[in-house]
């Protein structure tokens, strides 16, 4: 399965591979492809249907199910085998947009886009190896402030004050 | 505020660019870095490249970037590596090219900074893979790291591991991994359960190697590490049912996950887990979905958990979509074990309230999960029914295939006026990529639970006129086949066909079978009588004006034009004023271009001048046919009855088709489920009902059309087939003293000729040696030839030459194809095309047919 973040005028915020079992893989040309459809895919879709999408021809045929949610200018793609609960997948997304919520504090489009290691890592917290791994906010924040104080106290080159990369 | 800003602050208004920090060190470049820039920081890659304005300005400024990057690595500049990877991870999500940085990747994995070996494994995610042969080299790092004295390295390597870890590296580290799920470090414990679910798929032998971890993992009080737990619990349980057994007798695990369960309902608010007023909805979720592994076909363990799953149904509340969630699978648990009956009528009853839903995903969902039980609970089901129509009327594309889906399973006898309503409605308005299927649907229906026969023909009709373009090709010859079936409507049925295509030539199926009905019950037409319905008044000529329309229309394919001309010949014998006016048309076509109608035009010719005492034999009233042959225009025409004129055959024309060819074809059809018999064929054929054929052919699905009609002569011998003449031999041709070939298809540029060889040997094999060959532009790749045969033969296929057939004609793939035909059957065979050409992927099922009868009997 893959996780991708995409905004309104089609411009690719993160997209995470998740799972070796997807068929198509590593070409960069097949990546795009693969986001390109699933964009056409998901962009057409009105305000009142409902969250899932068949996949297209070239994310792993007829098993893999998109589900996606729309908040405010971006769209959150998840891409799931029929092995996961699909109304499940919605309610992670929404874990998922208020655990950036909270570690971005009041996260808004530009902070995914600068950011996008970080948010990489939160979803590296949640989901693993395409299984979901940790579903609880609280716990989930408090183990990347860690990790992030952690990279803070190894720093020390002084270009600014703030050691973002 | 960290201690390190302050101090810079300090720093910078002492002195520029030092710092007093103590315990810190001082960094000084060496001289040589001072030439070079340093690299830009991410952030400011991110913010040059959203500035590009076109796609090559963004290509531009990746480019250089990444110039830099690369003499930035060539340096080996411990410092910005991990900056530098960072830029490319970015840049390789926008599409860009990133292996070069895959050793970079390792590098940092090595280092022993965390940031630098949180990018590197991040990189290591998303660029490596197992096909680089790069990735191994990580596994001793991976190693070391697992065992490193921070918990978020261990972490890291856990998390790499069982995202992207091959079965090499999983059969090292194995040991590790098992390790780390017995610590008490619950952080650890989670990572350490899903990386072996990650080792246990790639390497399925290691499974036992986990089981001692697995005895107390539900003892965790972290919601964290038991949602993980369940989640390998089940891996372990998909994957091996003695691992299932296990579970099940000696680790009594289902009263634990009860237990768990029953925490987690009754518990209090919780904030930690809580989501919309819910405790931990994921985790009930995969302990749902666990049970209903435990209990599938398992009495003891079902029973165990009934009254869980009762309480769970009913005290979940469902006004957000949490706890649907939860109802779902509970839903989909029950319906899975063997639950005692009040508690399925429960689950359906929940499904059924999930239709009516405002929520588009539920319904959606709801829909889903009932075409998986409307084959057990089908009249659990019906009840819903009404429901499940309004559906249709959606306006979620999503929704709305399911409920069609659905639909067609709920049709039966009684409901089958009233859906048929319904669904020719959909049909009317559905988007077209449904109107196939529907179509299909329709015909499917129709035919089984037709309460009349002129219902059916309604139906099918008003199934051509809406959608008649996308009907799939046997639905002509399946209504052919049909009208000729009910005598007592052959009248109605060629009139209203009439009325439907007068002035309106562009749906073709509906115009063959027309034009077809036509030609067959022309005389019906102009005698004006008909009983269903008021008999319109039509004269010869106007028919013919309206069958020469066809044939000349812009609209008509060839295949059309080949049912016209045939019809206008049929009607040579039916009417008795225009004869001339028919005459004068054939011949006209016997310098047409197009090579199908010339050849049928200067046969019918033929007829006209030299045979003209045969002529009322062999254009004589189609006599009923018991099955149909599926093969689109082209068969049915064969079995007009029309014979080829070959004089040099010494076989008398048969006036009469045999139909127990017809048998024959059942058996390669197959699908069938009602018993076709006729009494008169000699041979032991086997009467069966639905031979399963190969799944090679599809699942084509021939009515059992009532056996009232009246059985033929026994004539079994084979007629030359019209198409014979037209395909493959010419018109007026020696029988070759051996077997002489064939063309079995020909369509699209693709020609496949067989030819034949009889074993000496064993006289019930033969060996047909199938030539393929290309005469469009392009070459086409990747071919693919397959074949099936009725169940009383055996087949054998041989490579082929090779896959690729070059264009104009330049070369051919040969495949030796060896039939053995113990009974010395009429041989007739399907045969499944697939190819690449142009670009896209082709497809093709065919049937031959015109085997010569020297090469079975």
């Amino acid at each position: 399965s893959f996780t991708g973040l995409a905004n309104q005028t089609f411009c690719t915020v993160l997209l995470y591979k998740n799972s070796p079992s997807l068929k198509t893989r590593e070409s960069e040309d097949i990546q795009q492809q693969i986001i390109r459809e699933t964009f056409h895919l998901v962009s057409k879709r009105d305000e009142n249907v409902c969250n899932f999408l068949e996949g297209g021809l070239l994310i792993g045929g007829s098993d893999n199910k998109l589900i996606y949610r729309h908040y405010a200018t971006l769209y959150f793609v998840f891409c799931v085998d029929s092995s996961e609960s699909e109304l499940g997948i919605l309610d992670l997304i929404q874990v998922f947009v208020e655990t950036l919520d909270k570690c971005f504090e009041n996260v808004c489009e530009l902070d995914l886009i600068f950011h996008v290691d970080k948010v990489h890592n939160i979803l590296a917290e949640m989901v693993m190896g395409g299984m979901v791994l940790e579903t609880n906010m609280n716990e989930i924040v408090t183990q990347i402030d860690a990790q992030n104080k952690l990279e803070k106290s190894e720093t020390f080159i002084f270009q600014s004050p703030r050691q973002d990369r | 505020m960290d201690p390190l800003c302050f101090a810079f602050r300090l720093g910078v208004h002492l002195h520029q660019g030092f710092t007093f920090l103590h315990g810190s060190h001082l960094y000084i470049p060496p001289a040589r870095y001072l030439r070079m820039p340093a690299p830009i920081r991410l952030r400011e890659l991110i913010r040059t490249i959203r500035t590009a304005r076109t796609q090559a300005e963004e290509r531009e400024m990746i480019q250089k970037e990444c110039a830099a990057i690369r003499s930035s690595f060539r340096e080996e500049d411990n410092t910005y590596r991990c900056r530098n990877v960072a830029k490319l991870l970015y840049m390789h999500m926008l599409g860009y090219p990133a292996h070069f940085g895959q050793l970079e990747c390792l590098k940092l994995i090595a280092s022993q900074k965390f940031t630098d070996k949180r990018i590197g494994y991040l990189g290591a995610m998303l660029l490596l893979d197992e096909r680089q042969d790069v990735h191994l080299l990580m596994t001793n790092c991976i190693k070391n790291d697992l065992n490193h004295s921070t918990q978020y390295v261990q972490g890291l390597a856990l998390c790499t591991l069982g995202c992207m870890g091959s079965s090499e590296m999983c059969r090292d580290l194995a040991g590790e991994v098992e390790k780390l799920l017995k610590t008490s470090n619950s952080y650890l414990r989670k990572k350490a359960a899903l990386c072996a679910v990650h080792v246990i798929r790639k390497v399925p032998e290691l499974m036992e190697m986990f089981l001692p971890a697995t005895k107390n993992l539900l003892n965790e009080k972290n919601h964290g590490v038991l949602h993980t737990s369940v989640v390998l619990l089940t891996e372990m349980c998909e994957r091996s049912p003695d691992m299932l057994a296990h579970f099940r007798k000696n680790e009594k695990l289902v009263p634990q996950l009860v237990r768990i369960l029953k925490n987690l309902i009754m518990s209090g608010y919780s904030p930690e887990h809580d989501v919309s007023g819910i405790s931990d909805p994921f985790l009930q979720v995969r302990i749902l979905r666990l049970l209903r592994i435990l209990g599938r076909n398992d009495d003891d363990s079902s029973e165990a958990m009934n009254d869980i799953l009762a309480q769970v149904a009913t005290n979940t509340e469902t006004s957000k979509n949490v706890g649907n969630a939860i109802l779902y699978e509970t839903v989909l648990t029950i319906m899975d074990i063997k639950s005692e009956s009040g508690l399925r009528v429960l689950a359906i009853n929940i499904l059924g309230r999930f239709l009516l839903n405002n929520d588009k995903n539920i319904r959606y969902v709801a829909l889903t999960s009932l075409l998986k039980t409307v084959q057990t609970d089908h009249n659990a089901v019906q009840r819903h029914r009404s429901t499940i129509v309004d559906c249709l009327k959606d306006l979620d594309v999503s929704i709305k295939r399911r409920a069609m889906e659905l639909s067609f399973a709920l049709v039966n006898g009684n409901n089958i006026r009233g859906m048929m309503k319904e669904l020719l409605y959909f049909l009317d308005s559905c988007e077209p990529e449904f109107k196939a299927d529907c179509a299909s649907g329709i015909f499917l229906a129709a035919e089984k639970y037709a309460p009349s026969k002129r219902w059916h023909i309604d139906t099918i009709m008003r199934v051509l006129t809406t959608a008649g373009s996308y009907v799939r090709d046997d639905a002509v010859p399946n209504l052919i086949q049909l009208i000729t079936n009910s005598m007592e409507m052959h009248a109605y049925t060629v009139q209203r066909l009439y009325k439907a295509i007068f002035g309106d030539y562009s749906q073709q199926s509906l115009v063959q079978v027309a034009s077809w009905c036509i030609g067959e019950y022309g005389d019906l037409l102009v005698s004006g009588q008909c009983e269903e319905e008021e008999p319109i008044q039509v004269t010869e000529d106007e028919v013919l004006d309206i069958l020469e329309s066809i044939l000349i229309s812009n609209m008509s394919v060839s295949v059309t034009r080949g049912y016209a001309l045939t019809a206008i010949m049929k009607l040579s014998t039916r009417f008795t004023c225009t004869v001339n006016r028919i005459k004068k048309v054939v011949s006209i076509y016997g310098s047409s271009i197009d090579v199908e109608l010339q050849q049928r035009a200067v046969e019918y010719n033929a007829l006209f001048k030299k045979y003209d005492h045969m002529r009322p034999a062999l254009l004589e009233r189609m006599p009923v046919m018991e099955k149909v042959t599926t093969n689109g225009p082209t068969e049915v025409v064969q079995t007009n009855g029309e014979t080829e004129p070959a004089v040099l055959e010494t076989k008398p024309p048969p006036g009469l088709q045999p139909t127990s060819q017809a048998n024959d074809l059942l058996d390669l059809l197959g699908g069938n489920d009602t018993t076709p018999v006729i009494p008169t064929a000699p041979m032991s054929k086997p009467a069966s009902a639905g031979g399963e054929l190969l799944d090679l052919l599809g699942d084509l699905n021939l009515t059992g059309s009532p056996a009232s009609a009246p059985t033929p002569a026994p004539q079994i011998s084979q007629p030359p087939f019209l198409l014979d003449g037209l395909s493959s031999q010419p018109l007026f041709n020696d029988v070759a003293a051996g077997i002489p070939s064939i063309t079995a298809y020909s369509k699209n540029g693709l020609k496949i000729d067989f030819t034949f060889e009889r074993s000496n040997t064993n006289p019930s094999v033969t060996v047909i040696t199938i030539q393929a060959s290309n005469s469009t532009e392009l070459d086409m790749t990747d071919f693919v030839f397959q074949a099936a045969v009725p169940k009383t033969f055996q087949l054998q296929l041989l490579s082929p030459s090779s896959s690729v057939i070059p264009a104009f004609n330049s070369g051919t793939i040969t495949q030796v194809i060896k039939v053995l035909n113990p009974q010395k059957q009429q041989l007739r065979m399907r045969i499944k095309l697939t190819y690449n050409h142009k670009g896209s992927a082709m497809q093709d099922l065919a049937e031959v047919n015109n085997f010569p009868p020297q090469s079975w009997q």
